[in-house]
């Protein structure tokens, strides 16, 4: 079977190389038939292993392929673990990354136009995406497959380098190279908290293999460390809490969310398959493979619980103003990740993950069919200009429907099951803050459908907005992006109900997560679980359906039945509109503090340190004194013969004096 | 028989005018060269005592590298002194400061 595992990352490489380096002999169709290829294999492979362990009870591998160094007795290895997470993960991962893969063949068809005539970034642009989403799906492979820290850590900064490249993608943009600047830096704040919970787990346990330090986890939450002088901290909860900054740097956590909404400069695929379904789920995924460590500190799962409901509610609120079709769906997907992060917390890591599989079907859907509609709308996205699509886009409307009704929870879809299990978990769950966390995923259930279905509403109901030209080219889009849509939808309304069964209640995941005997919220759940179909029946009785019902409602009759609505509650709420159309002022703080603040340190670094000390004090400053020494010195050299021989006799004088002397 | 003294004395009185021959001459570079002579002469008796009274010969072999040295230095002296007076139409040594700082 290790030739499986290896397989499965390494035909993503592969074809990421060869359509990389030998673009211009493979051509575009040769680009995207050996990526689709490559990543074809990883996910037929990938099936094939989940089959393998999920129903023909393969037990779970752990092992190292590789071992790159061994320093101090500190192993630095590559090394699969599979089990049942793993499993799972690999199969969305690639099964996503296909979907894209096909996607991208029609969304990026006519990319010449996004380049200048006589760029040369632009004549390769075709391949070099194919080379990137599938180099992102080697990475993602690599994160998720890891049974190390250190290679955990390679796929998570390689993951993130991909997304830079593609964020950035159309390099000839301003904004969209703000953007991936703006992303990778972001990032940096959360890795660099990442990569401190890892030193400290080297530190207090002295291997960087999962199972050694899991091992040890115990002994490691039995010590205290002091930092800033004084203050003693439990070991567990500050490499617990360390960690989880590097999670809410990939997986957009206030307040290290800032990237993500800019991330939609990139290519629509990507937002789909890197900043909606995979990619950013990279924390949930940690935090739940760290599960017998985040359980040993009831501090750190209070932090997650409460930076995952602010995230949940705050950034679905921002959904409600954003007119861009994609940003809409970007804060829906940061206030998904903020539920994902909400179910951490209340320690139902399975229904976090199981969360993170229905969203990547259903968010991957949506960015497609937002793409689509893009696509057809000659790259307009502002949904202000959209309206009436429905006519003209059978197919995508509903995909969308569908991948709407998944995000707000209808009954049945796979959303409903995983939001309302996180709901419910977090109702039974005892941890401090969960009356808060209680509050904001139930208000944000109203709020999702607030926004989803405005954004639904704008786009392909009502009043055709666009001008006549557009109108006039509208057509549904050819099959390469609609197939991908249509093969995203059947997933994201049936899996759901076939999974929660074994993934929430049953035994799926065995032994890859573990809770704490006194966080088994999700249990008390399960006790009251009967089937997917009693599920639903139950879900009747809750207010999370009310909820958005009401949201629906609201969004069809103030989007729909009465437009002046929407311009009245704007002006009678203008602060609060100010408010989130500002995005709470987080980019303006950081612009300012840390943009302004950066630069004004690096100006003053600049006038005191470089002009000033180095250049003035230390370089001119040395060259001044000899000049100042020789043009006294100067006045000793008479150019007299005499002169110079009476030195020399007083010289000789002294010298001999001295001999006499001594 | 004279003494050893008598010729030390008289080696260091010639040392001592032709050490204020250098200083003193303000006019003309040939009697700086002049004094440069005077100047060795005075090693030279100073060697020759010494090897008279030592009895070592190797005092007076060392003169003769003296003189050797004095003529060559001599000679280079005064045709240095000639290309000098070609280009400045002076041998003044107080006009001679062209190294002045």
């Amino acid at each position: 079977m290790e030739n499986v595992y290896l397989a499965i990352p390494l035909a993503s490489l592969a074809g990421a190389i060869v359509a990389g380096f030998f673009s211009a002999a493979i051509g575009r169709k040769g680009a995207h038939t050996v990526t689709i290829l490559g990543v074809g294999t990883s996910f037929v492979l990938s099936l094939y292993v989940l089959y393998q362990q999920v129903f023909a009870g393969v037990e779970s591998y752990n092992a190292t392929v590789y071992t790159w160094m061994v320093a101090d007795g500190l192993r630095f290895e590559v090394g699969f673990l599979i089990d049942h997470l793993t499993v799972m993960m690999m199969a969305v991962v690639t099964g996503v990354s296909l979907a894209v893969h096909v996607y991208t063949i029609g969304y990026m068809a006519d990319d010449a136009h996004n380049w200048p005539k006589d760029s040369l970034a632009g004549t390769n642009s075709y391949q070099r995406f194919f080379s990137y989403i599938s180099l992102f799906t080697f990475s993602m492979l690599m994160l998720v497959m890891s049974n190390n820290f250190m290679q955990l850590f390679f796929g998570w900064e390689a993951v993130g380098l991909v997304s830079y490249l593609l964020i950035g993608f159309w390099s000839v943009r301003p904004t969209a190279i703000y953007a991936n600047l703006k992303a990778f830096l972001v990032n940096r704040v959360g890795d660099f908290g990442f990569i401190l919970g890892i030193a400290g787990v080297v530190m207090y346990s002295g291997s960087l293999d999962y199972m050694d330090v899991f091992a040890k986890a115990e002994h490691m939450s039995a010590q205290s460390i002091s930092l800033f002088g004084g203050s003693e901290w439990n070991v567990m909860t500050l490499i617990c809490i360390l960690l989880f900054i590097g999670a809410m740097g990939k997986s957009a956590q206030v307040p290290l969310h800032v990237w993500l909404p800019d991330s939609m400069e990139g290519p629509t695929p990507i937002s789909a398959l890197i900043h909606a379904a995979t990619m950013v789920t990279a924390g949930i995924f940690m935090v739940t493979r760290m599960s017998p460590l985040f359980e040993l500190s009831d501090t750190a799962l209070s932090f997650v619980l409460v930076i995952g409901a602010i995230t949940a509610f705050a950034m679905g609120l921002i959904g409600i103003v954003q007119n861009d079709i994609k940003r809409v769906v970007a804060y829906s997907t940061l206030s998904q990740l903020g539920y994902m992060t909400v179910a951490l917390g209340a320690s139902a890591y399975s229904a976090a993950v199981y969360h993170l599989m229905t969203h990547a079907f259903f968010k991957a859907l949506l960015f497609l069919a937002a793409g689509s509609v893009i696509i057809a709308m000659h790259h307009e996205q502002d949904m202000r200009k959209m309206g009436g699509l429905k006519k003209y886009m059978p197919i995508t409307y509903w995909t969308s429907l569908v991948g709407s009704l998944a995000l707000i929870g209808f009954p049945g879809t796979s959303g409903f099951f995983s939001k309302d299990s996180i709901i419910e978990a977090v109702h039974h769950s005892e941890i401090a803050g969960h009356q808060f966390a209680y509050l904001a995923v139930l208000s944000g259930v109203f709020i999702t459908a607030l926004y989803s279905f405005r954004m639904f509403f704008m786009v392909f109901h009502g009043k055709e907005r666009m001008d006549r030209h557009t109108r006039e080219h509208l057509h549904e889009t050819p099959w390469v992006v609609t197939g991908p849509l249509i093969a995203l939808a059947i997933p994201s309304v049936l899996i759901g109900g076939f999974t929660i069964g074994p993934m929430l209640f049953g035994d799926y995941f065995g032994s890859s997560v573990y809770i704490a005997e006194h966080h088994e919220g999700l249990a008390k759940v399960g006790e009251h679980f009967h089937g997917a179909w009693a599920f639903v029946q139950h879900g009747f009785g809750g207010p999370a359906l009310y909820l958005a019902a009401l949201g629906v409602f609201a969004a069809w009759f103030i989007y729909i039945r009465n437009p002046g609505i929407a311009e009245n509650m704007k002006q009678r709420f203008e602060l609060l509109y100010r408010m989130l159309v500002n995005k709470y002022g987080f980019d303006q703080f950081n612009d300012w503090a840390f943009g302004g603040g950066s630069r004004g340190v690096g100006g003053a670094l600049w006038r005191f340190g470089d002009v000033a000390f180095i250049d003035g004090l230390i370089v001119n400053g040395s060259a001044r004194l000899v000049g100042w020494f020789s043009s006294v010195a100067r006045h000793v050299q008479t150019g007299l013969l005499y002169h110079y021989a009476f030195a020399m006799i007083i010289g000789v004088l002294m010298l001999m004096t001295l001999f006499v002397i001594l | 028989m004279i003494s050893l003294s008598a010729y030390l004395s008289v080696g260091a009185v010639l040392f001592a005018i032709s050490v204020g021959g250098i200083f003193l001459n303000r006019k003309n570079v040939v009697v700086l060269l002049m004094c440069i002579e005077l100047m060795l002469l005075s090693a030279n008796i100073n060697f020759v005592a010494f090897s008279h009274y030592m009895n070592d010969i190797s005092g007076q072999v060392f003169v003769f590298f003296i003189l050797t040295v004095a003529a060559a230095e001599a000679a280079i002296g005064l045709a240095i002194l000639v290309t000098l007076f070609r280009n400045r139409r002076t041998i003044d040594v107080d006009q001679l400061d062209s190294m002045k700082g």
